[in-house]
């Protein structure tokens, strides 16, 4: 069976739920394929697949390992979202530097408490900027959207099932 | 003193109405252009405050925010990279304590670099308030910071300094010492037809078909602009024109102006050339022709404002963007009107011609290139400098004459040139094979072209003026993609992607942005394993 | 009548047509961003480049002239295309999710139309400067592609002259005539052709934003 796996970097889990919008056809696909690491198995680690598909861009050091492991491990990768493109809404923190983000969000926005930045070593460490992810690892196929369309999905795995190249129609293209 | 916007409109009083020559002024003055000026300058001139802005924001010499007393530019040519300039500006960067780009805090000093200044024969090279200072050593630099920390004003300074040479190597047809004018008018042009005479700037159009379209075009008024722009990097043999036969220049351009009737002209000269400003001023107050008035305008920093669309904007005081062409400047030039731009070596071979007849020019040469061409010979090669040859002349006779022994490539046209392995040095400097407007550079085996290429990318990338999509971003992704290169980032995707980008560029407005990607990707080609080395 | 051949269609044309004019009259389309009927064209985005005879020019600004091949709809000029839109997408910041002309846009429909999926190159995400200091309009210079409609139509038609291009290079920006620089200091008016001419969301009419539902907007 195809293995297929699908992580959320720096993204807001919305190009999921748009492909959980596929509805009954879903049912179909989970016939067709076995999902391996994903937000629907809650399997954490990624072991070899066929097909990959990545929502989100890049903002911390944690999205650039896993973001490698999915390189690593899928004979196809597709950059799902408007995020994963050209990094989205989260790169709109690039016109600031990282502390005037922490500070905003941490210490001097609205309603905040306890004034603290997080410090945790737990949490990973954030990159200088959010950027996408053909940057860093080479990018078989792109869906942009946000989020792309349900049927996008579909006609991008169908294809990829067939084994032949998504030719995404006109009407499905869309950046928003 | 005065305030800046005072200060504007005593200039514009003394110097007239032209924008870019008085914001020249107050830069000097100022060592910045202030906000208050922008705004007195253009109330008075009656023009949108965007226009000047516009100005103040597009040359390189000219600066919004306060540089220092002392503000210097680092000759940037790859040129200067290989007599030291990079060591030499980190050099001097440390002994000033400041940061590139970044005013010292007692405002003392801003260092910062520049595209090529034209001394390549005699680098590294600097301006300091737009003075050049050529030959530099270790000594000169830390002996120039001092003198910059002891706050001596630069008349104090050794003339030495100041001094820039000629290094006039081969003198051949043009350097004669040529006298009056036989031919004038239609005999001239019917001479300079004859002699086959072809323009000198690099695209090489017939000069007499050129005067003659000004002459036919219709228009109240019209012009005779001397390109003496000369930023193409490698370049300098105006400089030394201008030095040396600068009379023959204005009479050829005075000739012309009889032909096409003109009562005036303008000589265009880069800022980087200012030191030549009083012997230029003289020789034009010593002119007793009442009927074609000569103008010096100058420039201020932009490599674009030699292409000459860009030029005539420059002159009528705008940003330096390529018109869109057709129409040429022979029917739609300076304000409109028909106008005849030629580079300096043009006009002086024309006058050459009015003097002594087009018969022993038209010997010169080969089939399709007739006469002599001015070479600017520099790079790895012991005589550097000026060298006249008849066209046709081959690149190993060249490299023979200065001293070139141990030649791996030649760059002929400069960074928008062609990059010849040792394989091609048999070819030939005329328009059938290697047209150029003289700029050889010679790199010798322990060089690496990968530097070359760096450098010619981000030359391009500063150089662009912005105006069209492809060149805008195709160079500076351009000189980004050389970078990850140079610094051990790069994939071979990127090396795939230059080729790409250089097909991209052809789309481009005007000729800068179209030959951006040449060179970079002649030195790959030929030269491929030094780029193989860096690349993962 | 004298005519020019576009992807091998016999198109007429009169003295001072452009290719463009020709390719507009015979109903051939040659994208475009920085021309506009009735505007003087400038060249600048380079979008309608086609081939003529070998050779690559801005249909906008060349002359049509007799016995002309110019070519349109080839896989190399599509490549050009896609090329010259990613570089308008990198160059300058471009969230289209959280943009009000979204739906509207003539970069982003002309990228659709393209087939543009990626960006190719990596994005520059530049810095540059928000203008909301007039009541009724907004600048958002992210945006902007220096097609210098606004700074035309705002000096030949509403006769105000309230924009201009600055800088070089990558530096390239919009500023507004006026000595603080900002909009609120100029007499535009959101009814003028200025601020309806930009083909993209760098000059906005406020309080309009999302006002039109996604699949109703003028290119959905
Ligand atoms: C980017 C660019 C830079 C140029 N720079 C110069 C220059 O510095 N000097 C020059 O004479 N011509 C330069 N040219 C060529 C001029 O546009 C023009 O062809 C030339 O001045 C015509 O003079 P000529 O016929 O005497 O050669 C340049 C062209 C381009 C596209
Ligand atoms: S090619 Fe480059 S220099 Fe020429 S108009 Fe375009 S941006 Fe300006
Ligand atoms: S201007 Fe157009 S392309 Fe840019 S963000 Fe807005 S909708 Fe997208
Ligand atoms: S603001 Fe709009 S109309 Fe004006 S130059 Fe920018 S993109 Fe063009
Ligand atoms: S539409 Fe022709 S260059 Fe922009």
């Amino acid at each position: 069976m195809i293995r297929l796996a699908t992580c959320s970097l720096a993204g807001c889990f919305g190009c999921h739920m748009s492909f959980l919008d596929m509805d009954e056809r879903f049912l179909d696909l989970v016939e067709r394929v076995e999902f391996d690491r994903s937000p629907f198995t809650d399997i954490k680690s990624i072991g070899k697949c066929d097909i990959g598909l990545v929502e989100g861009g890049l903002c911390n050091e944690e999205n650039l390992a896993v973001l490698k492991k999915f390189r690593e491990n899928c004979v196809i990768l597709v950059a799902v979202g408007a995020c994963a493109i050209n990094g989205g809404i989260p790169a709109m923190r690039n016109h600031f530097s990282i502390d005037e983000c922490l500070a905003e969000a941490y210490l001097d926005g609205v309603g905040i408490e306890n004034p603290q930045i997080p410090s945790d070593p737990e949490l990973p460490v954030l990159l200088k900027k959010v950027c996408p992810v053909h940057e860093a690892v080479r990018i078989d196929y792109f869906l942009p959207g946000c989020p792309p369309s349900a049927g996008a999905f579909e006609v991008l795995l169908e294809a990829l099932l067939k084994g032949e190249t998504p030719e995404l129609p006109r009407n499905f293209i869309h950046y928003d | 003193m005065a305030s800046a916007a005072e200060h504007a409109d005593l200039l514009i009083e003394r110097m007239g109405s032209n924008p870019l020559q008085v914001l020249i002024a107050i830069q000097k003055a100022f060592n910045h252009v202030p906000g208050d000026a922008i705004c007195r300058i253009a109330s008075a001139l009656d023009l949108p405050l965007s226009r000047i802005l516009g100005d103040v924001e597009f040359y390189g010499f000219l600066s919004r925010e306060p540089l220092g007393v002392y503000s210097v530019l680092m000759s940037d040519s790859i040129t200067d990279w290989m007599l030291g300039s990079r060591e030499l500006f980190l050099r001097l960067c440390g002994n000033l304590g400041v940061s590139p780009g970044v005013t010292r805090s007692d405002g003392l000093a801003t260092v910062g670099k520049t595209s090529c200044t034209g001394m390549c024969d005699q680098g590294p090279a600097l301006l300091v308030n737009g003075i050049a200072v050529a030959n530099l050593t270790g000594d000169r630099i830390d002996a120039i910071s001092r003198l910059m920390e002891k706050k001596i004003p630069l008349v104090a300074w050794p003339d030495e300094y100041f001094h820039v040479e000629s290094n006039i190597r081969r003198r051949g047809w043009l350097f004669q010492d040529w006298e009056g004018a036989i031919f004038e008018g239609e005999a001239l042009l019917q001479e300079m037809t004859d002699a086959g005479l072809r323009g000198r700037g690099g695209a090489g159009f017939p000069t007499a078909k050129k005067w003659a379209s000004c002459r036919d075009a219709p228009g109240s008024e019209r012009y005779v602009v001397c390109n003496a722009d000369e930023g193409e990097p490698g370049t300098f043999k105006d400089r030394v024109l201008l030095q040396h036969c600068a009379g023959r220049l204005f009479e050829g351009m005075a000739l012309c102006a009889r032909i096409v009737r003109a009562k005036k002209g303008f000589l265009y000269v880069r800022g980087e050339y200012r030191y030549l400003e009083a012997h230029l001023e003289n020789l034009l107050a010593a002119r007793r022709d009442t009927d074609f008035e000569i103008e010096l305008h100058w420039g201020a920093g932009a490599y674009i404002c030699g292409e000459e669309s860009a030029l005539l904007e420059s002159i009528e005081g705008k940003r330096g963007i390529p018109r869109v062409r057709p129409p040429f400047p022979v029917t739609h030039g300076l304000h409109g009107m028909p106008t005849v731009v030629d580079n300096v070596e043009t006009f002086c071979a024309a006058s050459a011609i009015a003097a002594g007849g087009g018969r022993e020019f038209r010997s010169l040469g080969t089939a399709g290139s007739h006469g002599t061409k001015l070479l600017s010979v520099s790079g790895d090669c012991s005589r550097p400098g000026i060298y006249e040859y008849p066209f046709g002349v081959s690149v190993d006779q060249i490299l023979e004459d200065c001293g070139a022994g141990n030649a791996l490539a030649v760059q002929v046209g400069g960074a928008a040139g062609t990059c010849l392995d040792a394989s091609e040095f048999g070819r030939k400097v005329c328009f059938e094979d290697l047209p150029t407007s003289g700029s050889v550079m010679v790199f010798d085996r322990t060089r690496n072209m990968q530097e070359a290429a760096l450098n010619f990318s981000r030359f391009f990338a500063r150089e662009s003026c912005g105006f069209c999509t492809p060149c805008r971003v195709g160079t500076e992704i351009l000189a980004q993609t050389m970078e990850r290169i140079s610094e051990g980032r790069g994939t071979g995707e990127d090396i795939f992607e230059i080729g790409n980008l250089g097909n991209i560029l052809k789309a481009s407005h005007c000729g800068l942005g179209q030959s951006a990607a040449r060179a970079v990707r002649d030195m790959l080609k030929k030269f491929p394993e030094h780029f193989e080395g860096t690349v993962k | 009548m004298k005519a020019i051949s576009l992807d091998g269609i016999m198109a007429p044309f009169a003295e001072g047509h452009t290719v463009m004019d020709c390719a507009l009259a015979a109903n051939i389309p040659i994208p475009h961003l920085c021309y506009l009927p009735r505007c003087v064209p400038h060249g600048s985005c380079r979008l309608c480049t086609v081939k003529i005879d070998g050779r690559f020019a801005s249909a906008c600004t060349q002359p049509a002239m007799e016995g002309q091949h110019v070519e349109i709809d080839t896989e190399e000029l599509r490549q050009l295309r896609l090329s010259l839109l990613r570089m308008l997408f990198v160059e300058g910041n471009h969230y289209c999710p959280s943009c009000e002309k979204s739906g509207s846009c003539r970069l982003q429909k002309a990228a659709y139309d393209e087939g543009m999926l990626d960006l190719h190159y990596r994005p520059w995400y530049p810095k540059r400067e928000m203008d909301a200091s007039h009541p009724d309009i907004l600048i958002d210079r992210d945006r902007c592609i220096f097609c210098e409609l606004c700074v035309k139509a705002s000096r030949d038609v509403d006769g105000k002259n309230i924009f201009g291009i600055s800088g070089r290079g990558t530096d390239t920006r919009l500023v507004v005539n006026s000595k603080s620089g900002l909009l609120a200091d100029t007499d535009i008016s959101a009814q003028d052709r200025a601020v309806e001419v930009c083909p993209v969301g760098a000059i906005l009419v406020k309080g309009l934003g999302f006002e039109i539902p996604i699949g109703k907007r003028l290119y959905d």
